[in-house]
């Protein structure tokens, strides 16, 4: 039967059919629906780790352990587990071991657009990147195999196109892989050096193998069209060169890492004109040359963002795309959701002129305007680690000024270590934890300070001011973040103290408690039309006319609009 | 039948649900189809774009400027931003209801009142609906998606019993009712 499935659905699935049974992630997108979809389905352990390295050694665990497991994550999340990858390539697997991996082309939802295939090359891993949601499906069953079969983790690279589109997805039979039974083996697991020395041999040795798979299984195809040009072109760019150059000859590579140097040359040989289209970083180029094979590529095709259809042919053809025509219209970025509790810490911080290092959630959306209230964002548990920096670079008194801001989920990916870090070494800086008791931006994922699990199961949430206490953190608030004068003078005498301040704003995040509250409106006899109101950024105000309007459709009460007008014209219960 | 389709709105709006739905209604048609969505950040009121792709056979799941046969806007700001998509005999049905992107709310620039002028000057197919109006008069502001898909289904001249069922297989059971009194609202605007 036909299934219509989002590629992170179709993934999970395939996953599931092919027999997983432990699957362990950190969300992040474009990759969180693979490991939700997995929880759906039922039948598979599937759990949300503190973050991407944990996630990374439950699944090697599992997989040591006798089990097909999976771990998944989007790009950046592999920087964190990558330590994982490279020696787990070492001592390989025992039930298959699989990375999935999610890329961001155009960044859209990302901090940066690094390409997972050179950490293959770097870690000396295979990686498979499916086209389509059909392949999505039946490469996490080859992955599976090919692990197994060559005893080295694989990974899958997705990217957000191939993630978030849906297509038809016809599935296929269970597999049949049992649990292997569990074998101590010291000199495969135990990586110090004698027993590493020989291994990195046995990695070179099963990577070869893994050529031999490849082909085996017909990873790689080619499409026979027309002798005068030929395309070399993998994942989600393969469908672009089908529209593009219908005419043409496809090496459709499945691998992109290690590429098969045989077949790339009997291709590149049968073509008069060859191209290599790959966005992002010249990942098959680079292979190619080394074989003597010298392709248009990057200088034919951009190194920055997502391709098209469009771009890809015109590209070919050395034309310039036709410029927008449509350039005039207000963007609409992104914002704080109206209720939003963050808005009420991020106008403490705005009042009292805070320098602030954010972190990765929605609230680093508090840095757009008119908010414009955090400074830096760069990666996961960065804010404490880089407050404590700057005071070092600009002297003691900075702390009086600054302040780290990180989500709850955040805090237990990897701020944990950064709060250990900065109270064992003495800092005086404050750290104020947005706890809206979710990980919001990825779609509402428990974490460790939330009390649920994936499977559903109510479990003793880690409360994060103990945490805080038993690491050395001396002074310790609890306040709710729309209750302003309240916010503000906590995060002012948190600043001012000695030592490290944890100030803990929580509130519930707004797309979770559903709760009704009293609407407020504006008296418009009384507003003078002077916008403080609108510092805030609430979706919900408007100014028209002069004077400033609330949307009753929007309002959900929060009451912060009420602290920051200066004449009372916003009254509650409407 | 081959339909390139834009799906453009503001987060929240129910767009994803329309790409499901649409992409439920390709495979019930025996025809292959993708649905290309947006998720995470730009959800957050951000610009919000869904392609549908069906065909006998599809490639790209991105739709080329000039190739959209028809583009679903839930705002009519959202419908003129992509408008360089739509193919030259395309049809638009959009909201009329605006939604004001954040700089227009803080009162730096105006909402301008051309908007629905150059849609008209770019497309000769355009049906612009009283989306909200009759969303609640199906019973809930939360129907407008399903109001403009009726009124696209008509417009476009899809089948209605399988765009139905599509429907009543993507929302929960107990909207089903809602959602086919707000689709028969839409699709009977066209006549």
């Amino acid at each position: 039967m036909s299934l219509i499935l989002l590629g992170n659905e179709a993934l999970a699935q395939g996953a599931k059919d092919a027999g997983v049974k432990v699957v362990s992630s950190y969300p992040g997108t474009p990759s969180t629906e693979i490991t939700e979809t997995i929880a759906a389905l039922g039948g598979v352990y599937a759990e949300w780790a503190a973050n991407e390295k944990v996630a990374a050694e439950v699944a090697m665990g599992a997989a040591v352990g006798g089990a097909r497991a999976m771990c998944c994550m989007k790009h950046v999340g592999l920087n964190v587990a990558s330590e994982v990858l490279f020696t787990g390539a070492y001592t390989g697997i025992n039930g298959g071991l699989v990375f999935v991996v999610a890329d961001d082309p155009g960044m859209h939802s990302s901090q940066n657009e690094q390409d997972t295939r050179f950490y293959a090359m770097s870690a000396h891993v295979p990686i498979l990147e499916p086209s389509s949601a059909q392949e999505a499906y039946d490469f996490i069953r080859l992955a599976f195999e090919m692990s197994e079969s060559c005893d080295i983790p694989v990974i899958i690279r997705m990217t957000t196109r191939i993630a978030h589109t849906r297509g038809i997805v016809v599935p296929r039979e269970m597999a049949d892989a049992p649990v292997k039974p569990y074998v101590k083996a010291p000199q495969k697991y135990v990586m110090m050096p004698n027993n590493a020395r020989p291994r990195k041999y046995t990695l070179m040795a099963n990577l070869k193998k893994v050529l031999e798979f490849a082909k085996e299984n017909g990873i790689n195809r080619v499409e026979k069209g027309s002798d005068n040009t030929g395309f070399i072109c993998a994942g989600g760019v393969y469908q672009y060169v089908k529209e593009a150059a219908p005419e043409g000859s496809i090496y459709k590579v499945g691998m992109p890492y290690p590429m098969q140097c045989d077949e790339a040359k009997a291709f590149a040989d049968s073509v008069a004109d060859l191209y290599v289209v790959e966005e992002l970083e010249p990942v098959m180029e680079l292979q190619l040359n080394s074989f003597g094979i010298f392709p248009k590529g990057q200088d034919t095709f951009s190194k920055f963002g997502e391709y098209t259809a469009e771009s890809v042919a015109c590209a070919i053809q050395g034309e310039a795309m036709a410029a927008d025509t449509i350039t005039d219209l207000p963007g609409r970025p992104p914002v704080l959701c109206p209720g939003c509790p963050h808005r009420g810490a991020f106008t403490a911080i705005k009042r009292l002129k805070l320098n602030a290092f954010g972190d990765i959630g929605c609230y680093t959306l508090g840095a757009n305007p008119p908010l414009s209230a955090m400074d830096s964002t760069v990666c996961m548990g960065a804010s404490i680690g880089m407050t404590h920096g700057a005071a070092l670079a600009q002297g003691e008194e900075f702390n009086k000024h600054a302040v780290a801001v990180i989500g709850d989920s955040t805090f237990f990916h990897s701020g944990l270590d950064g709060l250990a870090s900065v109270c064992y070494n003495q800092s005086n800086i404050t750290v104020l934890v947005l706890d809206n008791g979710t990980t919001g931006m990825t779609g509402h994922q428990d974490n460790p300070s939330t009390g649920m699990t994936l499977g559903g199961n109510a479990v003793a949430p880690i409360a994060i001011e103990d945490v805080a206490k038993a690491v050395g953190a001396k002074n310790i608030y609890i306040v709710d973040p729309l209750d302003l004068p309240k916010m503000q003078a906590t995060l002012k005498e948190a600043v001012e103290a000695d030592g490290v301040s944890v100030v803990i704003a929580r509130h519930k995040c707004v797309l979770i408690d559903r709760s009704k509250k009293p609407m407020y409106e504006v008296d418009q006899q009384k507003c003078i039309g002077c916008g403080m109101c609108l510092q805030s950024g609430c979706p919900a105000m408007r100014k028209e006319n002069g004077k400033v309007n609330i949307d009753p459709s929007m309002c959900r009460g929060c009451n912060l609009c009420v602290h920051l007008c200066p004449v009372g014209a916003i009254k509650g219960g409407c | 039948m081959k339909l390139n389709v834009l799906i453009s709105g503001v987060g929240g709006q129910g767009i994803l649900l329309c790409g499901k739905i649409l992409g439920s209604y390709a495979l019930k048609m025996g025809l292959d189809v993708k649905v290309s969505e947006v998720h995470g950040m730009a959800q957050r009121g951000g610009c919000v774009v869904t392609h549908v792709r069906m065909d006998e056979k599809v490639y790209s799941p991105l739709i080329k400027r000039g190739e959209a046969d028809a583009i679903l806007a839930f705002e009519p700001m959202e419908a003129l931003r992509y408008i360089d998509y739509i193919a030259k005999d395309g049809a638009i049905v959009t909201a009329a209801d605006k939604v004001l992107p954040i700089s227009v709310a803080m009162g730096n620039g105006e909402y301008a009142k051309d908007i629905l002028d150059r849609v008209n000057s770019r497309c000769s197919r355009v049906l612009v609906v009283d989306g909200a109006k009759l969303a609640k008069e199906a019973g809930s502001l939360m129907t407008l998606n399903i109001v403009l898909l009726g009124a696209f289904t008509a417009m476009v001249g899809l089948d209605r019993s399988a765009m139905e069922a599509a429907i009543a297989e993507s929302v929960k059971p107990q909207f089903v009712e809602m959602n086919r009194v707000a689709f028969g609202l839409g699709y009977d605007l066209v006549k």
